[in-house]
Order: C-alpha cells, then sequence, then structure tokens
C-alpha cells in the first residue's frame, strides 16, 4: 500500500517537474531557434528547427548594428563599477566592523537601508545632477550609478565576513609593525576573498540587464549599452522578425553561460543573503 | 525629491512653486485619474505576482526539495529565466503570444482549444495579466530559491522525526515547513512589493509607456518614465511634477514595506508563542 502511494507520488513528482523544465526551456529554445530561421520561415514553420542554420542576422547586428561597440560598453561599465563597488564596500564594511566609534550601528544602517529604497526614485536628481557635472551621456554616469546601486548589498554581505576574521590576527599584525592599510591589505583581505567574489557576482545580473538608467542618461548611439540597444534595436526591427530573435539571443546569451558556469556560486550568494535577512 | 516643488521650461526646475505640484496632482482630472489608475493597476499586478510566486513558488519548493534523481537541475534550471534582463522577457512574451505568427496562439490551435485565441495584449481586459504573468515567470525561480534554502536548513532529524510519527505531506508543510520559512515569505513578499511598485522595463517592452492598451496596463513606474523624462506631446508633465509623482511612489513604497513588516513580525512573534 505504501509502495504504491509512493510511487504515484514520485509519478506526480516527475509529472510536475517535466511541466516546470518545460515551461523555463520552450520560450528560451524559441527565442534562439527563430533567430536561425529566415523570415518567410518563421511564418511557415513556426515550430521546430530551422531547415538550416541561418547566420545573416548574427552577421547584420555586428556589422551593421554595431553591436560589437554596445558588448564592449556593457562590459566595461559592468567590470568597472563593479570592481570599484567592491573594493569601497571594503573599505567601508572594514571600518564599521572593525573599529569602534560613535556611529557604527547608524552607519552600518544607513548602508543597509539602501536595499529597500529604490534608487530609481531618485532619478530626476541624479540626472540633474550628471547635467551638473557634465557627465550626462557618458559612460561614466552609469558607472557612478552602478556603483551606487551594487555598494548596499556588498556592504550587507562583506560587513559579516571581515567579522568573522578573529581580532588576534589584525592585534598580532600590529605588534609585528604592520600599518593600518598593510592590515587590510594582507590580513583582511587575503581571508575574505570568498566574501569579495560572492559580492561581484551577486551584484553582476542586475548591473549587467539595467535598462532604466541608460535609457534616462545616455542619448548618443555610440553609448548605448546592450540593454539599452536591445530596446531601441527591437523597435526599429520590427518587421524583421529574424533580427528581432538575434538581438534578444545575443543579448541573453552572455548571461546564460556566465550562470551556468558560476551558478553554485550565485545560487549560495543570495541564499545565504536570504535565509540571514 | 526638493525638485518636486519647483517648476520650469527646461530640464532643470528652477521656480519655487511650494506644494503647487501636488495639488495639481490630487486636484486635477487629467492628472490624478492617471495617477489613480496607475495605483489600481500596480495593486493588481502585486496580487497576481505574489499569487504565483509567493504560493506556487512555496510549492514548488517543497517539491524540489524532495529527494528525486535531477533535482539539482532542477534547481540550477529554476533560476535561469531570472538571470535574463526584463527587457527580453517582455519581448518573448510579446512575440510568442503575437496574434499573427505567435507560437502561443498556433499551439492552442493545434490542440483543438482555438475558441480560446483572444488578442492577448490587445485586450484591456487581458493585458494586464498577461504581463504580470511575464514578470511572475522571470521571478518565480527566485522564489523558488529562497524558499528552498530555507526549507534546506530545516534539520533532518525534524522532518524524519515527523515522517515516523506518520505526518503527511500536509501536515508536514503546515506544521513544520510553514513556520519556520515564514521569515522568507516576509522577504520575499517586500522584494516582490518594492520590484513591483516600481516596475518599468516590462511595460516598456510588452505595452509600451503608455501602458497600452488605452492605459490598462500602465504602473507607477511606466507613469513616473512618462510624466518625467517624455515631451509633453507623448505624455509628459515637466520635470516638477515628474518628481512629485516619484515621491508619491516613495511615500507608497515606504508605507507598503513598513506594514509588510510588521505584519510579519507580529506573525512570527505570533508562532514563537
Amino acid at each position: 500500500m505504501i509502495n504504491i502511494k509512493r510511487s504515484i507520488s514520485k509519478t506526480f513528482l516527475y509529472i510536475a517537474m517535466t511541466i516546470y523544465s518545460l515551461s523555463i526551456l520552450i520560450p528560451l529554445f524559441v527565442m534562439m531557434m527563430t533567430s536561425f530561421k529566415t523570415n518567410a520561415e518563421i511564418f511557415k514553420n513556426p515550430f521546430g528547427l530551422p531547415s538550416s542554420f541561418n547566420l545573416d542576422a548574427y552577421i547584420n547586428l555586428f556589422v551593421i548594428s554595431n553591436y560589437g561597440k554596445y558588448f564592449l560598453n556593457s562590459i566595461g561599465v559592468t567590470v568597472l563599477s563593479l570592481a570599484l563597488a567592491v573594493t569601497m564596500s571594503a573599505l567601508a564594511a572594514y571600518a564599521i566592523s572593525k573599529y569602534k566609534f560613535k556611529y557604527n550601528r547608524a552607519i552600518y544602517v544607513y548602508f543597509v537601508v539602501g536595499l529597500v529604497v529604490p534608487i530609481k526614485l531618485g532619478t530626476i536628481d541624479i540626472m540633474i545632477t550628471m547635467l551638473r557635472l557634465s557627465i550626462f551621456d557618458t559612460l561614466w554616469a552609469l558607472i557612478i550609478v552602478y556603483i551606487a546601486m551594487a555598494i548596499p548589498l556588498s556592504v550587507f554581505v562583506l560587513y559579516d565576513y571581515i567579522r568573522m576574521v578573529p581580532e588576534e590576527l589584525s592585534s598580532a599584525g600590529r605588534i609585528d609593525g604592520c600599518s593600518e592599510p598593510g592590515i587590510f591589505a594582507r590580513i583582511i583581505v587575503p581571508l575574505i576573498k570568498p566574501g569579495l567574489a560572492a559580492a561581484g557576482i551577486i551584484s553582476f545580473i542586475p548591473n549587467w540587464n539595467e535598462f532604466w538608467f541608460p535609457l534616462v542618461l545616455i542619448k548618443s548611439r555610440e553609448n548605448y549599452t546592450i540593454p539599452l540597444a536591445t530596446g531601441q534595436l527591437f523597435g526599429q526591427f520590427d518587421t524583421k522578425l529574424d533580427l528581432v530573435f538575434a538581438v534578444l539571443s545575443l543579448a541573453s546569451i552572455p548571461v546564460i553561460i556566465i550562470y551556468l558556469l558560476l551558478s553554485n556560486y550565485f545560487v549560495k550568494g543570495l541564499s545565504a543573503g536570504a535565509v540571514k535577512g | 525629491m526638493k525638485y518636486s516643488l519647483y517648476t520650469g521650461e527646461g530640464l532643470i526646475p528652477d521656480q519655487f512653486v511650494g506644494l503647487d505640484n501636488y495639488i495639481r496632482l490630487f486636484t486635477e482630472e487629467r492628472y490624478y485619474t492617471k495617477f489613480w489608475n496607475a495605483f489600481r493597476n500596480n495593486i493588481k499586478f502585486f496580487i497576481v505576482v505574489t499569487l504565483v510566486q509567493n504560493v506556487l513558488g512555496f510549492f514548488m519548493a517543497v517539491l524540489v526539495t524532495r529527494s528525486f534523481k535531477g533535482s539539482a537541475f532542477i534547481r540550477k534550471l529554476s533560476f535561469l529565466p531570472t538571470t535574463l534582463s526584463v527587457l527580453v522577457v517582455g519581448y518573448i512574451f510579446k512575440l510568442i503570444l503575437n496574434p499573427y505568427y505567435g507560437v502561443f496562439d498556433k499551439f492552442l490551435d493545434l490542440i483543438g482549444l482555438e475558441k480560446l485565441i483572444i488578442p492577448w495584449l490587445g485586450d484591456s481586459r487581458s493585458a494586464l495579466f498577461v504581463v504580470a504573468i511575464a514578470v511572475s515567470w522571470q521571478f518565480f525561480g527566485e522564489s523558488v530559491l529562497f524558499y528552498t534554502s530555507g526549507i534546506d536548513g530545516i534539520s533532518k532529524s525534524i522532518m524524519e522525526a515527523a515522517r515516523i510519527d506518520g505526518a503527511s505531506i500536509w501536515q508536514e508543510i503546515y506544521h513544520i515547513i510553514l513556520p519556520s520559512v515564514l521569515p522568507i515569505v516576509g522577504i520575499v513578499t517586500i522584494l516582490i512589493f518594492i520590484g513591483d511598485f516600481t516596475q518599468f522595463d516590462i511595460v516598456f517592452a510588452m505595452t509600451g509607456t503608455r501602458g497600452d492598451p488605452g492605459y490598462s496596463t500602465d504602473l507607477f513606474g511606466s507613469l513616473f518614465y512618462r510624466t518625467a523624462f517624455s515631451s509633453s506631446e507623448r505624455g509628459g508633465w515637466g520635470t516638477g511634477m515628474g518628481a512629485a509623482v516619484a515621491t508619491m511612489m516613495f511615500i507608497v513604497v515606504t508605507i507598503g514595506v513598513g506594514a509588510f513588516l510588521t505584519f510579519f513580525t507580529k506573525k512570527r512573534e505570533a508562532l514563537e508563542k
């Protein structure tokens, strides 16, 4: 009896899991397959594999639409802003967790409040600030905003990592005549490497996909990032469906590959944050 | 936020008008109809997304954490849509639901349900729901991930003891899993709330900055974009009014987050007693 019941529930489980997997895979599969079809084939044969792998759409995007440049912009903005944000967050988290001063707690809370206050709502102030600094419509405007976006979560993650470093290690360093910056660079940083990686990786996806700020802050075509280019090209190629699907595939493939390579880190970093919070 | 107290011709508001922008927002019909419409849409949108992500996501996590072959694969796969940009997800759904070449209608036709075909995004009754489903599809994996990590955190011995005592799966969920993941329900709900009340990308991708058809999918995010950054022919209200809209959104988000925080803290205390 129990065995029958168990096999029924196992069957149910597998059916549910199959439906769930298909609901994730089918839309992505349709998107990528369609990008290899010609326009005529998309109408004639919406399901199924393309008759031949037609790369015209991709070649078109890189040659005519400057897609390579948009990739470089996105990579530059992401790498620079994440590197700077993690460095600054590590220094800030180090200061508030290891030095005792009056407003430790208040500063920590101030950083963490950034997790719940949507920065989007301050867009007008940000835009005006960028205009006054005359970096409106440059990639620097995006880099500054993305640093600000990544800092709260990075401080939150790194604070705990740094607090777990035993105080004796820093004291020993001080006795041996190591300077304060030296203690941070030589003792703390090597010990919190996993935390630094986690902070960078968790911020990577929202940073790479961010669409709102380029839309508001970037006007010149040569400064487009991938999401902004996706938004603009999509409208432009309304009737050329193969190009439309190629734009979408190109915007998704890099992040899918990086996720598959680093998925364990993503999951660990995110779930640690969820359970702790 | 101080710009909400100013008005002016150019991008930078320079003329101080005090609370005038707010008074106009709530007394002039052309402003307040749009504002309350976006507010109502946002609440409906939030309810659909919360139900899908919290209720369905929770049960999916319960299933995923059972031990079976391929559970590691499913866990990895479930987070995949979350890594894509909201924009891409919106466009994929728009293309799949397209009345001329969309795969979804062709599929319904194929399995003999052609009567159910409607202009999904063209009908003001279904459009908001469809947009909400697209967002739920994208972020579903994030809820599943949070809930699975919560369930994984429950000690194995408690689960085993319950199974030996003959607890059914429902009893197990109600007495053991639910109380221990309640803080996570709180976090997920608050994250969805913040995300939904500032959501813009999905509306931009699927129904444009006016929330077509006829503003039926207009959310606070698209309202803010249009009023603050569009030219007046395309629905712009000037930067000062835009800032007033952003300030109202900020107040709504803060009140909402505060309310959920107190609700879930009270619930938790009640459970712990």
